[in-house]
């Protein structure tokens, strides 16, 4: 199962390069861009680790790639995800997130229903992964 | 010579008997409209030998506090205050017999946070009245201390994305197709494969309520079932528009009830419910975290014909007034009407804080939105694949893009149709970022992208050249006028 969160996850895994292009971007609309982590994929785990500050008044896209490549050397077999945040007002939010490392393996989601009145139903969706302790799942 | 707008003396005003409305007191030409009126552009199509500002005198007079006679009781009012103004009055370029009427309205003639209440007004009696041939309501100005009356979208579209963790793409659709016939079970599977295959949202189409084929608890079952599954499958948060339109506000809210225990992200309602139900729904939206879609179904009937009926600029005006966070607003390219500079225009009147008069896309005024949360604009009817570059150069990354029969009509399935529109878009909008000219470059883009993905291939082999291109009966009016020195 491929994780299909965040702008190009039906692409194929971008290059540093490719990154690059997409920061650059980011940089030049004025946006802030940062890079995050997780081992916990769950659609709605809005908080992924902070890998460090948003790279405010960062002009180089490079910066970003490096900051990437130190992440990966610490969190490789985890989620990483570049995001770019807008501070203008009536957005003052995400512009722009994208997946830049997967673990090797990625098991999936369980779905779990609840019978409940009626023949209504309650869903849960649970990660295989994270049935383990943090940083011991991937 | 007299206009007409010559002050009478009280007691030649109040005569019994009837008076031009010019004379009257709805025509005012020095009228200095205030910060806090309400402005309406009518265009007016007076009948022969009717004098274009008697008749926009008259239309003043008719969607505000005027009768047919003059009555002695406008003396026990403030009647100057509460008289609409028209106050200006252009012919329309290239349009015989058609003239643009900018009335005026007080603040006070209208209850706060009602739109039953301004249309009753506006669009009230005058669109009937016999001196006029036709009457189109092209535009309004709504001053900030009317729109702070309304709550406006539930949602709006930053918190939409931050609900469903969806950034820097349009949202992708589809319409559950056939829309009528399938039983519930059956619905169920398209929704599943389509989200699964890659869509962010399926949709139920506007008639699909509770028919015989389908009732609506079966459906709303088997479509949660479908996007849960389909969220598993691919670790997105995923919904569908669960239409909850029914005969009675009871019933509409009984349906949305059963949607939010189902925990569905969206339910939808349809334009013909009415403003206040649509008000209501808002509302209920608002207090239960629900993002709320409006299917348009029969606004053609007043908006497509250029000389009668009500703009659907103006329309999603009073939709983001009153508080649905989706609407659809055409595509350009695809089968339904649709000017691209008149549909720039509604998509600014959705999604900007400030929209500043652009006669070329149809926005009479400049319209300041006081902070109101944001509409997302849907495009959806004969829209495929092959044309990603032109939808996203037309509509920009805040739509929704609805691909029904490009992504059911897929000749390897539903899953493979989905797959390749999200291909498609995040290719497309890869280029864009990267600083590829991709309206130029976008049949190669996708080309490029078709390669590693089997099912984009076949979609753009099936569906290539397949446009629609009419005359649009719907455009804007206007001339450039050269800046005199």
């Amino acid at each position: 199962m491929k994780l299909r969160q965040g702008t190009f996850s039906f692409l194929p895994d971008l290059t540093d390069a490719e990154i690059h292009t997409q920061v650059q971007y980011c940089i030049d609309n004025g946006w802030a861009v940062s890079v995050e982590y997780t081992d916990d994929p769950h659609p709605r785990n809005t908080y992924w680790e902070m890998w460090g500050h948003p790279m405010f008044d960062n002009p180089d896209a490079a910066a970003v790639v490096f900051e990437v490549n130190e992440c990966r050397k610490q969190f490789g077999d985890y989620y990483i995800r570049v995001i770019a945040f807008d501070s203008t007002h009536g957005w003052e939010s995400i512009k722009l997130s994208f997946i830049v490392n997967r673990p090797k393996d990625e098991p999936g989601f369980h779905v779990s229903r609840e019978e409940v009145k009626g023949r209504s139903m309650r869903y849960s969706i649970k990660s295989y992964a994270t049935d383990k302790p943090e940083g011991k799942r991937y | 010579m007299p206009d007409g707008s010559e002050k009478l003396s009280a007691k030649a005003r109040y005569s019994a008997g009837v008076l031009e409305y010019k004379k009257m007191g709805y025509w005012e030409p020095d009228y200095e409209p205030k910060d806090t009126d309400i402005i309406s552009l009518f265009r007016i199509t007076p009948q022969d030998g009717v004098d274009p500002i008697e008749a926009a005198a008259a239309v003043a007079g008719e969607s505000s506090t005027a009768t047919w006679t003059v009555v002695w009781t406008d003396r026990l009012t403030a009647c100057e205050k509460y008289r609409a103004k028209a106050y200006r009055v252009d012919p329309v370029p290239n349009s015989p017999g058609q003239y643009f009427a900018y009335i005026a309205y007080d603040l006070d003639l209208f209850e706060p946070g009602s739109i039953a209440n301004l249309t009753a007004s506006i669009i009230g009696n005058v669109f009937g009245f016999k001196p006029l041939k036709a009457l189109r309501l092209e535009d309004m100005r709504l001053p900030v201390a009317y729109i702070k009356t309304f709550n406006g979208p539930a949602t709006g579209i930053v918190v939409e994305r931050e609900r469903l963790n969806c950034f820097g793409r349009p949202l992708l659709g589809a319409t559950v197709k056939p829309k009528l016939g399938l039983s519930g079970r059956n619905y169920g599977r398209v929704v599943y494969e389509a989200l699964k295959g890659g869509l962010d949202f399926t949709k139920d189409d506007e008639n699909i309520n509770s028919q015989p084929f389908m009732h609506w608890r079966d459906r709303f079952l088997y479509c949660m079932e479908a996007v849960n599954r389909a969220s598993a499958a691919t670790g997105e948060v995923k919904g569908t528009y669960l239409n909850v339109t029914a005969g009675t506000m009871e019933e509409m809210y009984k349906r949305a009830e059963f949607a939010k225990d189902l925990g569905s992200v969206i339910i939808m309602i349809d334009l013909v419910i009415g403003y206040t139900a649509i008000q209501s729904m808002a509302n209920w939206a608002r207090d239960n975290d629900m993002i709320l879609h409006l299917h348009r179904a029969g606004h053609s009937t007043y908006t497509r014909q250029r000389n009668h009926g009500v703009s659907f600029r103006v329309i999603a005006k009073w939709m983001r007034l009153a508080g649905v966070d989706h609407i659809h607003a055409g595509t350009v390219v695809g089968k339904l009407e649709g000017d691209p500079a008149t549909t720039k225009g509604f998509y600014d009147v959705m999604r900007e804080e400030y929209n500043p008069q652009s006669l070329q896309t149809g926005i009479f005024f400049d319209q300041h939105w006081a902070s109101l949360n944001k509409m997302m604009p849907v495009a959806s009817g004969g829209i495929h694949a092959g044309q990603m570059h032109q939808l996203i150069h037309y509509l920009g990354e805040d739509v929704v893009l609805q691909f029904g029969g490009g992504t059911i009509g897929h000749p390897q399935g539903i899953q493979a149709g989905a797959e390749a529109n999200r291909v498609a878009l995040e290719a497309m909008i890869f280029a864009r970022n990267a600083g590829d000219d991709y309206l130029q470059n976008g049949p190669e883009i996708l080309a490029r992208a078709a390669k590693n993905c089997t099912p984009l291939k076949q979609a753009l082999d099936v569906w290539k050249g397949v446009t629609f291109n009419y005359e649009s009966t719907d455009a804007p009016d206007f001339v450039v006028t050269p800046t005199t020195s």
